[in-house]
């Protein structure tokens, strides 16, 4: 019996599954158009009533504050102010990335160790830390830490004479001389130490010795950094108290050491479960071939473990960055000059909310976007490249 | 035991450093903690102030609806906690029960019965009890489902009904207290519940409208999931707070809190979203594909095969987003000027009878705890789901 072929009857187009699909997603379109519009045509009209500016024009303004540690003049137009905020922004975003990343992995290997008091000390820190609140952590460094504990200026601590810590900030020894000069300097050692660390390692993949890259590398960069240094004439500047202040090195504002710390002690007990559980995802006979091959405990976590750990844990650690560049914004509640603080200054001072608010997230995800594509370049180059 | 101090403590020299360095600093922290919160803490700061850090200025007349709606949370969370659960249960001796119990609990158990001496008054007693009481409702009228015929109730259903009574008691309270009047823990409970409540079908619904096959919607539901990443949660809640007006109508502007729940809603979705696709590429294409065999439609593939699979996968890491939303109630009271439990707790050390002492520490280690005890809790119980699920085992 051959079957009977039947030309299939049409459809007619309302049941046709395609223009099915595509109605409904003009119509969800349709629907996210109709909302921006209303909410658009709610702010024009809400705009013309109380007749507010709503470009960036505000930008222009003179900004009438100043912000602390930093010579900006209060007749500066608020755009300056906008940029000197970016930046503080991103310095803490800088410092609190390194630090957290340092202490955050220190901690995750110290979860995972053979000793019962370190793996305890990191649990207890790792458990305590990650389940507070980011925001009263904040509050308890500055409030209790900073404005209560720390002395006031007239009785400073002075650990090692180097340091000066005190309810006013902390004064760091710092070089004298011009920091891009010094930048540069660094820069340029630190590439040639790159390159020297790249060619130990060609070098030792001939002849089948240990690269020792690393200790080449810091040497070189030690080394030159010294040379540079001395070549210049830099010299360094202790702090000292000096009256109601400090006078030479580095000042760091009290609001700033509260933010770092707190963003760091906070990022990096996450940071810690990711390395710990990234360590205990890297495959088993990875460590027990590095143990068949007789290298120590150190070799074994330097070299085998940790850089495929690292491999495993860069999407989530790229995470845990960029979730601590956006809690940087919590500055504004302890007074830290940063972009969200500078951003409701200028709003309280009169400029239009909307365009101030809508331009502070604007740069926001900027930083978001470019950190997640650095991250991502990382995560290529270290990703196990499979079939 | 003397083999244990050395092969756990003392393996080598460098080894025994560490262990002489870190039980040194674990030593001065636990001395410094039970120096404070037993000889040089003064605590009466907290229990004078207890009403307002746990509910603030609520009217005390009003009271019963804020018991009722924690009780009915409670009975809530117990219903659907032993509702759900289906597996057959090891028969362990009572004792060998309890003692899981308290292991589950005990953190909770105690900071309640703290919670009660310091207010050591008979209503906190009798609602303690009535907590109690509730919990062991849910339970029996959860495991009345998994024994009757609501057996076949549809889980959806299950969860809805579960869900709407405490919903409807914390909407009512809300709707009967003045705004000025709530404060303290209350306002970060309740926050945290509407909005893990509301998020949660917003964050699947966004998550499958990524992984749809439609390019209009998913550019759209992309588009949401990303902007609302790559922003701040504080500078979100400042605009809503500052620039929600400019938006919509007067008539409609709704006070502080319903602009908190808004903003953390659109907000933890996004998040949610994410992690609900992550388990939604989890899900082996075979089950798709043998749904499409039996004929079923995409609606039906979706809501009975792959989607009850992908969110069974994730729980762990929606719990641990809910944590952080819990966490995160305390941007609304900077923010949006709410006066939560850390503002409370700022705020108190500033009444005239304890300015200027020094108390910053009593009050924040009591907000602390609170908070800690909350995501603690929440956070064991999310890795004791992934051990019985056996989920990341490999």
């Amino acid at each position: 019996m051959s079957p009977q072929l039947s030309t299939p009857s049409k459809v007619p187009f309302y049941r046709d599954i395609r223009t099915l699909k595509w109605a409904l997603q003009v119509l969800a379109l349709l629907a996210v158009f109709a909302l921006l519009y209303w909410l658009y045509g709610n702010y024009q009209e809400n705009v013309a009533k109380s007749s507010i500016q709503t470009d960036l024009r505000f930008l222009d303004n003179p900004a009438n504050f100043t912000i602390p540690g930093n010579d900006l003049d209060q007749s500066q137009p608020v755009r300056d102010a906008f940029v000197e905020g970016f930046l503080n922004t991103l310095r803490v975003a800088f410092i609190g990335v390194a630090l957290a990343t340092i202490l955050g992995t220190l901690i995750g290997i110290a979860r995972l160790s053979k000793n019962f008091m370190v793996r305890t000390l990191g649990t207890v820190y790792v458990e305590l830390v990650r389940n507070l609140p980011l925001l009263l952590l904040l509050t308890f460094m500055n409030l209790a830490v900073v404005l209560q504990a720390f002395p006031r200026i007239e009785n400073a601590w002075l650990p090692l004479d180097l340091f000066v810590v005190s309810n006013r900030g902390i004064a760091i020894p710092w070089f004298i001389g011009s920091p891009a000069q010094l930048g540069i300097g660094i820069l340029s050692a630190a590439l040639i130490a790159f390159v020297v660390a790249r060619v130990r390692i060609r070098q030792a993949d001939k002849s089948g010795k240990q690269d020792r890259a690393w200790l080449f590398g810091i040497i070189t960069f030690l080394v030159l950094v010294v040379l540079i240094w001395l070549l210049f004439g830099y010299g360094w500047e202790l702090p000292y108290v000096d009256g109601r202040g400090t006078t030479g090195g580095l000042r760091l504002d009290p609001s700033f050491f509260a933010l770092v710390a707190s963003l760091v002690i906070y990022t990096s007990s996450h940071i810690a479960e990711i390395v710990r559980g990234s360590i205990l995802a890297v495959s088993r006979g990875q460590g027990e071939a590095a143990d068949a091959i007789a290298l120590t405990g150190s070799q074994k976590m330097r070299l085998i473990i940790l850089p495929q750990a690292f491999r495993i844990a860069m999407p989530a650690l790229g995470n845990q960055y960029l979730n601590l560049i956006k809690n940087s914004s919590l500055g504004a509640t302890i007074s830290y000059f940063e972009l969200t603080q500078i951003a409701q200054i200028t709003v309280g001072n009169g400029s239009p909310a909307v365009p101030a608010f809508s331009l502070t997230l604007l740069v926001y995800l900027a930083i978001s976007l470019v950190t997640s594509l650095i991250v991502n370049f990382f995560n290529r180059r270290l990703a196990l490249v499979e079939r | 035991m003397i083999t244990w101090i050395r092969r756990n403590l003392f393996r080598s020299i460098t080894d025994s450093i560490l262990t002489v360095v870190s039980a040194s600093i674990l030593g001065f922290v636990v001395f410094q903690v039970f120096q404070f919160v037993f000889v040089t803490g003064r605590w009466e700061i907290i229990q004078v102030n207890l009403k307002i850090l746990l509910v603030g200025r609520f009217p005390e007349e009003l009271m019963y609806l804020v018991g009722f709606s924690v009780l009915a949370t409670c009975f809530s969370i117990a219903s659907l906690a032993s509702g759900a659960n289906r597996t057959i249960e090891t028969t362990q001796r009572l004792s060998g029960r309890l003692w899981e119990l308290f292991q589950r609990f005990g953190l909770i158990i105690a900071t309640s019965t703290f919670l009660i001496v310091l207010a050591g008054d008979l209503d906190a007693i009798l609602f303690g009890a009535y907590v109690i009481l509730s919990i062991l409702g849910g339970r029996l009228f959860g495991r009345a489902r998994r024994n009757t015929s609501l057996r076949k109730l549809p889980g959806w259903l299950w969860v809805t009904i579960n869900a709407l009574l405490p919903l409807i008691l914390i909407f009512l309270t809300m709707g009967q207290a003045a705004l000025e009047e709530w404060g303290g823990f209350l306002i970060n409970f309740y926050l945290a519940v509407v909005s893990i409540a509301l998020s949660f079908p917003l964050g699947v619904l966004l998550a499958l409208g990524r992984r749809s096959t439609l390019p209009l919607l998913r550019w759209l539901c992309t588009a949401y999931i990303e902007l609302l990443r790559g922003a701040p949660l504080f500078v979100l809640l400042l605009l809503a707070g500052v620039a929600l007006e400019f938006f919509i109508p007067a008539s409609i502007a709704p006070d502080a809190i319903f602009r908190a729940i808004t903003v953390f809603t659109l907000f933890t979705a996004a998040y949610l979203a994410e992690v609900i696709r992550g388990g939604l590429q989890s899900i082996p294409k075979g089950q798709a594909e043998a749904g499409k065999a039996l004929g079923l439609s995409t609606f039906k593939i979706t809501f009975l095969i792959t989607l009850p699979q992908a969110l069974r996968n994730v729980i762990p890491a929606q719990i641990g987003q809910f944590i952080s939303l819990f966490k995160d109630t305390t941007l609304a009271g900077v923010a949006l000027s709410v006066l939560d439990l850390l503002n409370v707790g700022t705020a108190i050390t500033k009444q005239d009878d304890y300015l200027g002492q020094g108390l910053i520490y009593e009050s924040l280690a009591f907000v602390g705890l609170l908070f800690w005890v909350g995501s603690y809790v929440m956070s064991r119980e999310s890795q004791r789901i992934e051990k019985k699920l056996g989920v990341g085992i490999r």
